[in-house]
């Protein structure tokens, strides 16, 4: 019963952020969104993904998007040069996304009827966040390490790019 | 009790919304915002699978999609900034040139 509740919430919310045309409200809808994938998490017995989802997802990853949303201060889609049609009824975005549905809705028929299984899980589950920390640094050791390099390297591109007028940029226009 | 194929086609339901985001929206911060529903539907399935196969993999890689997502955010954001301060557009037609 709360698995439907919260994919409902997740399902509708998700729509509502690609309905909307002020990105805050896309944004905030979107933690609301998280909000109920993180209640999926708790039923599915894993409380560690469920709470980063919260503190990591929709604690900093969204919050920097609505820092950035708040700093550009352009809520809303340029409606001058695009907006005579919906967006949801142009024809080439449409065709495709019919496409690309149907080809994710036969895949997903083809992995189940190949699993063939119905009813609850069988297997007993693995919860304990100490169970996953002693995994995390043992058997997945090195990709942990090199997360770390990832979040530099995305750190230094992040104030490379962002940065305003940098002196190379201005020494290469003047090349 | 839900059994994994409810999982699985709620996680294909929310990559679809995500993925039509991406063709449908005309604004930056709202394709990026769609890739990150594609990114959760896809931690969703990892979680499920995890679950009905008794494992923690799922749950350690999902950690990891994590990280590549906050990455990507802000690298995206930091593009999307610089665009705007070049355009002052969030239009992703208003770059079709490689240079400014």
């Amino acid at each position: 019963m709360m698995f439907y509740l919260f994919a409902a919430v997740a399902v509708v919310a998700s729509l509502l952020v690609i309905g909307q045309r002020n990105p805050i409200y896309s944004v905030l809808l979107l933690i609301a969104s998280f909000g109920a994938l993180s209640g999926l998490y708790v039923l599915l017995d894993a409380p560690f993904v469920a709470v980063i989802q919260i503190v990591v997802y929709a604690g900093a990853i969204m919050v920097l998007f609505l820092f950035v949303v708040m700093l550009l201060n352009a809520p809303h889609e340029d409606t001058e040069q695009d907006e005579r049609v919906h967006p949801l009824i142009r024809r080439g975005a449409m065709r495709f996304g019919a496409v690309l549905a149907v080809a994710l809705i036969v895949e997903l028929w083809w992995a189940l009827m190949k699993a063939g299984e119905t009813g609850e899980f069988g297997n007993a589950s693995v919860s304990s966040v100490a169970a996953i920390g002693q995994l995390l640094f043992t058997d997945y050791a090195f990709p942990f390490e090199v997360t770390s390099i990832l979040i530099l390297v995305a750190l230094v591109g992040a104030v490379v790019l962002a940065r305003r007028d940098p002196a190379g940029a201005a020494a290469l226009r003047r090349r | 009790m839900p059994a994994l194929s409810q999982y699985l086609v709620l996680s294909a339901l929310l990559f679809s919304i995500g993925a039509a985001g991406v063709f449908v929206r005309r604004n930056l911060i709202t394709i990026l915002l769609s890739i990150e529903i594609m990114l959760n539907a896809v931690n969703l399935t990892f979680v499920a699978f995890g679950r009905a196969l008794g494992s923690a993999d799922g749950q350690i890689i999902v950690f990891f999609v994590m990280t590549v997502a906050a990455a990507e955010a802000a690298v995206g954001l930091a593009i999307v900034i610089a665009l705007f301060r070049h355009r002052e557009s969030l239009n992703p037609d208003a770059f079709t040139t490689l240079r400014w």
